[in-house]
């Protein structure tokens, strides 16, 4: 593999593992702060436990987003150098302003939750996570913008250098691809949200329930309370998942056409056109006609153009389009390294774009089922019992992940071999755009390239089995003393009396102050 | 002044910014093993900076990325050059943070001594690697007419990343060291301050001669004076260690590395990185900036977004200003 490649895995490989957290933190970041707002106001001692256990989980997952997300950070610079050069008018600036009216945000004010329990007002204490939600909405906003730019870029024109020029910030801060992206995306971090709470919920109730323990106490409303809350949210999510998605098709039509037709393997013009359901043949082999799939006719038409009739371009048709405007071949210019003067592939690997939009809305189809499932299990007070159900619901758990890797990974790769994807709603002549190609950095060599992505990849790995780890052990202990009370306890002994199978040498009891206070 | 040397000033403050508040963290850190003679002494330590650490690491992705921002062709040109070092630094920085994060998940003393040394281990890493970077940068790197490093994966590294790695560890050593005078009571306290009375004169000596060089080559009457503040300072806050003056002797120390940073910036002023193979294919301000229209933008959400920045972080450090003692029923129980 050149530089390119390996340079390409790793930022993929980096920026899924990042969003693997983002998602968390953004979703259970609001949760946290709905129950805590819940407990402020109603004094209810289950809203302080719930407050405190999924804070836990909160926290546990939000420090690996941060470490994570330092790496991408750099990683622009680092293998992307004349990408960063091109886009440098742009780009930077919102990388900037994310870290400046965000990330300060975050990391302030969740500091100031974490050490503040019993030490601040309560009121001020509630603040302080909200400013911290905040952050982390912001700072998805902000980032979404820069690559929703290389999506479609807005507001700029050709400078004398060739590059970008920025005219129009506010242009950029409202390009129509940002709006749609970061609505769903945000609505998307809530459907994981939801599907923790469920899952790990349905969990503990019917743990509880086979241990005989009464279905009167706390520790019950706080996890029938949180299936609740996460079956609404993953299902109302779920709607608005949907909505926004919608809305992202008909701008990706119109905005980059290659990318839809080939998530449904289209490949000759077609009115009315179907949506493909499944496919095979050789998509693999990324020859279009030799894929044959089972569709339903003219939904495609509708999802491009809210109608069932008009007329969806092939990718056959698009491929041409594109090689006649942007060049059948490379230019034969040092800057393509090996690949100058070779043909360009516009239309993306076939196999990954259409799998993973399938991949995406099926993922997200089966979470809003688990908590259709888990809101018709617990109706009236009821607990399920059923094995498949509940253990099915903790599996799904990672559903929504699923989905929300895949999104992206159809986002990203759909818009080879550009980085920066031609706004086809400006003229030919004064549109920017930079292949992935020439994005790379020319100095660094492959073997420093495989350093980093080997190091970062069994790092990446080895952090994410610590992770689980900690968390599974999270889930299983479930709620303890120290989150019967807001100020960290006193430590030395305060087991709960009403402990399940209490173990020799337990050490729940000072484990409490345990991400509260270090 | 015009924009680009504005934001030049800028991207200074930042990075100075950060070194001056992880500093702190990172010397605490390094310290763990040297000042932390007991599992409870470590505690206190980490319990010191514990609040702020996160806060005080977006410095550093600011500054980053205010250089992205402002000067995309130094960010290109410098980041590529030294490649393996600012991997260096992100690895350091990764197992830093969750190891901060993951220590306290058990009460096996195995299992928190293996995380209390990764941070150790992160932070020296992690600071060492920063100052190889900023020393390479003034002192210059082997870069050709556009921008790309000549030579292959270590041609970017030399004596002078060691000096700058050497500065930075040393002056964070006792910037730790004074935070934890400043920060705690007992025994600890007591220890902080003999570290910092010794080691303070020989931990300056590679920050004010990384800085000294770069005003030979290339300072000016101002940034000499700036030199001798640096100098100065490091006098000033010996004898307020010595006289327990946690206070000062902390404000002496904090000048040290603002006069020096004033003066390695200012000197090395509008370069922002210096070719070591022909000065004709030194990177300037004004080749790196981006357009005017863009830092009036950025310029605007700075004035506007840093004053915030800095009234709320002002107000958590002093939330958690109090002087912090080991809880000794902690401790039996963990002992016992
Ligand atoms: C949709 C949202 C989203 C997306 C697409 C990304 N991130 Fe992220 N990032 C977040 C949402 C987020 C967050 C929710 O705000 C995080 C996660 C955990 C956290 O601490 O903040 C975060 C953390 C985080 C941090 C650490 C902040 C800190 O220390 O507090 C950095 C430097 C980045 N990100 C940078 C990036 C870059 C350069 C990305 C582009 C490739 C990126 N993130 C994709
Ligand atoms: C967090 C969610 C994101 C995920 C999961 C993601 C995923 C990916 C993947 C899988 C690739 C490799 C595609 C390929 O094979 O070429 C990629 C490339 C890239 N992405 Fe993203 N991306 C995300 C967000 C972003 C954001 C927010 C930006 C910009 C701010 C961005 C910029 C890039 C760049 C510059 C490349 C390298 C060029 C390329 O190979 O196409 N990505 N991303
Ligand atoms: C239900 C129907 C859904 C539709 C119609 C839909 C539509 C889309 C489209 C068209 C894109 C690509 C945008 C682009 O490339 O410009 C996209 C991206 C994405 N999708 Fe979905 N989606 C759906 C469900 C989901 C679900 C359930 C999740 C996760 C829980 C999800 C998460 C994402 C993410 C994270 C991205 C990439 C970032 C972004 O562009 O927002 N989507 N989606």
């Amino acid at each position: 593999m050149d530089v390119l490649d390996i340079a390409r895995w790793q930022f993929g490989i980096t920026t899924v593992y990042h969003f693997l957290m983002v998602p968390l933190t953004i979703g259970l970041g609001i949760l946290v702060a709905v129950m805590h707002t819940q407990w402020v106001r109603t004094g209810k001692p289950e809203y302080l436990r719930m407050t405190r256990f999924w804070g836990r989980v909160y926290l546990v997952n939000f420090v690996l987003g941060v470490a994570t997300g330092l790496v991408q950070e750099f990683q622009f610079g680092l293998a992307w150098s004349e990408y960063s050069r091109f886009v440098g008018d742009v780009f930077g600036s919102l990388l900037a302003m994310e870290a400046l009216l965000a990330f300060f945000l975050e990391s302030t004010f969740l500091g100031l939750w974490i050490f503040g329990w019993g030490r601040i007002p309560k009121k001020l204490h509630l603040a302080a996570l909200w400013a911290a939600v905040i952050g982390s909405i912001v700072s998805a906003y902000f980032i979404i913008a820069a690559n929703s730019w290389m999506q479609h870029p807005v507001g700029v024109t050709v400078g004398d250098d060739g590059r970008p020029q920025q005219v129009d910030f506010l242009a950029v801060l409202t390009n129509n691809t940002a709006l749609a992206a970061f609505s769903h995306a945000i609505v998307a971090a809530l459907m994981v949200a939801g599907a923790l709470l469920v899952g790990i919920g349905l969990y503990q109730l019917r743990k509880r329930k086979l241990a005989g323990r009464p279905d009167t106490d706390v520790d019950h409303t706080v996890w029938r309370r949180s299936v609740r809350l996460g079956g609404f949210v993953s299902l109302a999510a779920f709607v608005l998942v949907a909505v926004t998605g919608d809305w992202q098709g008909k701008l990706m039509y119109q905005q980059q056409p290659l990318k839809m037709s080939s998530a449904e393997a289209l490949c000759e013009t077609e009115a009315p056109a179907p949506f493909s359901i499944f496919a095979w043949g050789k998509l693999g082999s990324n020859e279009c006609d030799e894929v044959h799939s089972y569709t339903v006719p003219g939904l495609l038409s509708f999802l491009a153009h809210s109608d069932f009739s008009t007329a969806v371009p092939g990718v056959n048709e698009l491929q041409e389009e594109y090689s006649e405007v942007y060049g059948a071949t490379y230019p034969d210019d040092p800057s393509f390294g090996d690949r100058a003067g070779q043909p360009i592939d516009y239309t993306p690997v076939l196999a990954v774009t259409y799998w993973s939009f399938r991949l995406m809305i099926g993922m997200g189809a089966v979470s809003a089922g688990v908590a259709a499932y888990a809101l018709w299990s617990t109706r009236r007070g009821r607990v399920p019992t059923s094995r498949i159900g509940v253990y099915g619901s903790l599996l799904a758990v990672g559903a929504p992940f699923v989905a929300n890797a895949t999104g992206w990974v159809f986002t990203e790769m759909g818009r080879q071999p550009f980085v920066v994807y031609p706004n086809p709603d400006v003229p030919v002549g004064e549109q920017v755009y930079f292949f992935t190609a020439q994005a790379v950095s020319p100095g660094v060599t492959a073997a420093e390239v495989w350093t980093s992505l080997i190091s970062l990849g069994l790092l990446y790995g080895a952090l994410a089995v610590v992770e689980l780890f900690l968390l599974v052990r999270l889930v299983r202990r479930g709620v303890t003393t120290g989150d019967t009370s807001p100020t960290p306890p006193a430590v030395g002994g305060s087991r709960r009396d009403d402990d399940e199978d209490p173990r020799p040498g337990d050490d729940r009891a000072d484990d409490d102050v345990l991400s509260f206070a270090y | 002044m015009d924009l680009q040397t504005l934001w030049f000033a800028a991207v200074a403050v930042l990075w100075t910014g950060f070194l001056l508040l992880e500093g702190f963290d990172f010397g605490v850190a390094a310290l763990l093993p040297v000042l932390g003679r007991q599992r409870a002494d470590r505690h206190l330590m980490l319990r010191t900076i514990g609040p702020v650490w996160d806060g005080n690491e977006v410095w550093l992705i600011t500054a980053a990325g205010a250089v992205f921002a402002a000067f995309p062709g130094w960010y290109a040109t410098w980041l590529p050059a030294l490649y393996l070092p600012f991997v260096l630094v992100l690895l350091g920085l990764i197992v830093r943070a969750v190891a901060f994060e993951w220590r306290h998940s058990s009460h096996d003393p195995r299992w928190d001594a293996t995380w209390t040394r990764v941070i150790t281990g992160g932070s020296l890493v992690a600071a060492a690697g920063v100052g190889a970077a900023l020393g390479a940068t003034t002192l210059g790197l082997p870069i050709d007419g556009d921008g790309t490093r000549v030579g292959g994966a270590f041609a970017g590294l030399g004596w002078a990343s060691v000096l700058g790695a050497a500065a930075v560890l040393g002056f964070s050593l006792v910037h730790g060291a004074l935070f934890l005078a400043l920060k705690t009571d007992g025994p600890l306290r007591l220890r902080a301050r003999a570290f910092a009375l010794r080691w303070s004169p020989v931990a300056a000596l590679p920050l004010l001669a990384w800085a000294g060089l770069v005003q030979l080559r290339s300072g000016t009457a101002v940034t000499a004076v700036l030199w001798l503040v640096a100098a100065l300072a490091v006098v000033v806050t010996w004898t307020r260690v010595r006289l327990d003056r946690e206070g000062q002797a902390f404000a002496g120390w904090a000048t040290v590395l603002l006069a020096s940073a004033a003066t390695l910036f200012g000197s090395a002023f509008p370069v922002v990185v210096p070719s070591t193979i022909d000065p004709a294919f030194d990177v300037t301000i004004a080749q790196a900036s981006v357009s005017d229209y863009t830092l009036t933008v950025m310029t605007w959400v700075a004035a506007v977004g840093l004053p915030v920045v800095l009234a709320y972080q002002a107000w958590t450090y002093w939330v958690f200003r109090r002087r912090l003692t080991a809880e000794p029923e902690h401790e039996t129980r963990v002992a016992a």
